[in-house]
């Protein structure tokens, strides 16, 4: 899932200068997960936003924001609490408030900074463990993505700062290829595979991605 | 067409000369006088000088220009590269820049987390590692670029990497020293040492690749600084009683100093060199060598 979190209120406040009124935008899938922006943080943000002197015209909880028809018919079903706003306060990852400013002419105000591809550890604590490279490593590295737990992403085992296993850039981490080399011993006693990685090809990554399925 | 190899320190390092390396910081500033003037005071002490390339990810001059100065006066330079601020284009065209300026010596390194540094916020680049960084010094070398062009000129550099002897679990750091060796490392200059154990163990396991090792000893200036050190250098831990030893002395330098002198004497029988960085006490340098005796029965 696509971790994010709330921009600190006065920021979005911010945003909205000079606005007056304002519809809010859910989602009912990542961002209600990590409690950025479901139905419980839509309600709260309106109740901060009346606090503050804003007049809330409405707001919908999207189910999957950066699904873009979905988003237009959405937003089409609430008309006048939408037309009526002067601003469309998104609290979805950057992509569902791209599918907010691509469907309508309001004004768009993004609620979140977006973080990363998470994985959930347990309720309320995420970790990213892929970030998305397109050109996967694993098979290659236990099943462990050292360009994404590796903050330098090496592809060839562990640099200089590696100590005791823990990692040089945060020392209660554990090195990414310190992990590899223990999940490789302790499931069948292999060693780290000795030969040399190839730099990454990151045409393989050009931005914007897109991808088109044939039927 | 190859230009000769000009690395005196690959001249003596391949007839079994003991050697000495030294580290000095290149400035935060375009004003290489005082740099010269630690570089110069060295001639005769030292056989090479490391030039460091924004050493903890603080920014600072590029290394290539004061390389470029000490290869100029016939100083022998060691250019640190590091994967951390430069992509593949960058890294190729800086090597060739050096070679032009007559830089041989290149030591590959990945480089310190930009977090370290004084440009927290910058961008890391990392788009090769160290291993790779030697493939392209090797592919550099033998006339052709990563993509596989035919380079007008090619360089002939004498590579080198850095090693951790004393990080565990050793095994783990071995591997990538293996691949090190086979990308075409000649020599490495390891971490700062506290002891010779663990100088023994890494001679063992790497005397089969065939690569020459030159020890790291660094200046412990204070007790404070080693505290320092040990919180916020990656790859490095200064013992207890070392820390004890300066804590308790009255000049904490000249303990230093005293202390970087017995590493000397206890790590050379082990090693083919000795890396000296005094942290910007240079004009110290010569007397942590006083008990170094480089001419026994070594040199021919
Ligand atoms: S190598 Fe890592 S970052 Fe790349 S796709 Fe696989 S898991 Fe994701
Ligand atoms: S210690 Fe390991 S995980 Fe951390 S930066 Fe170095 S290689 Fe990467």
């Amino acid at each position: 899932m696509i971790v994010s979190k709330q921009k600190p209120f006065p920021e979005i406040l911010a945003s909205l200068e000079n606005v007056s009124r304002v519809f809010l935008i859910g989602c009912a899938k990542c961002a209600t997960v990590c409690k950025s922006g479901g139905e419980e943080q839509v309600w709260q943000m309106q109740e901060d936003l009346v606090a503050a002197g804003k007049e809330v015209t409405g707001s919908v909880v999207i189910d999957e924001a950066c699904h873009m028809l979905r988003v237009q018919r959405d937003l089409r079903a609430k008309g006048e609490m939408v037309t009526a706003a002067e601003a469309l306060i998104v609290l979805s990852c950057g992509a569902g408030v791209q599918s907010v400013s691509a469907g309508s002419n309001r004004m768009t105000v993004a609620a979140l900074d977006t973080l990363f591809l998470g994985n959930i550890r347990r309720f309320g604590q995420f970790e990213q463990r892929c970030s998305l490279c397109g050109e996967c490593r694993l098979n290659e590295t236990a099943g462990i993505c050292p360009v994404t737990v590796c903050p330098k992403g090496l592809l060839n085992g562990p640099c200089g700062g590696m100590s005791e296993g823990k990692c040089e850039v945060s020392p209660e981490a554990e090195c990414a290829w310190y992990q590899i080399y223990v999940r490789l011993r302790d499931r069948g006693g292999l060693p780290l595979p000795q030969e040399t990685i190839p730099p990454k090809d990151f045409s393989k990554l050009i931005k914007p991605g897109s991808l088109k399925l044939e039927k | 067409m190859v230009s000769p190899m000009k690395s005196t320190l690959h001249d003596l390092l391949a007839v079994d000369r003991f050697v000495v390396t030294a580290e000095v910081s290149p400035p935060k500033g375009c004003d290489c006088g005082e740099f010269m003037e630690k570089a110069r005071a060295l001639r005769g002490t030292v056989d090479a000088i490391n030039v460091t390339d924004n050493q903890g990810a603080n920014m600072r001059i590029s290394p290539l220009a004061p390389a470029a100065l000490l290869a100029g006066e016939g100083i022998e330079p060691i250019l640190q590269l590091t994967c951390r601020d430069r992509n593949r284009l960058a890294l190729q065209s800086e090597l060739l820049a050096a070679a032009t300026f007559g830089v041989t010596n290149v030591l590959a390194l990945t480089g310190d987390y930009i977090t370290f540094g004084d440009h927290a916020g910058a961008k890391p680049v990392f788009d090769l590692d160290a291993v790779q960084l030697l493939q392209t010094i090797a592919a550099l070398n033998s006339g052709r670029d990563l993509a596989g062009t035919t380079l007008h000129g090619a360089p002939c550099f004498f590579p080198g990497a850095a090693a951790a002897p004393e990080a565990e679990p050793f095994e783990l750091t071995l591997t990538k020293l293996r691949k090190k060796a086979e990308a075409g490392t000649r020599f490495f200059q390891t971490q700062a040492l506290f002891s010779p154990e663990k100088l023994v163990r890494f001679m063992e396991a790497v005397r089969p690749l065939g690569v020459k090792v030159i020890a790291g000893i660094i200046l412990l200036k204070s007790a404070g600084m080693a505290r320092y050190m040990n919180a916020r250098i990656p790859g490095l831990t200064v013992p207890q009683e070392l820390i004890a030893e300066l804590e308790e002395a009255e000049r904490p330098l000249e303990a230093g100093v005293a202390i970087a002198r017995r590493l000397v004497t206890a790590l050379s029988p082990h090693c083919d060199g000795i890396h000296i960085m005094a942290m910007g006490k240079e004009e110290l340098i010569p007397e942590i060598l006083a008990d170094l005796h480089r001419n026994d029965g070594k040199e021919g």
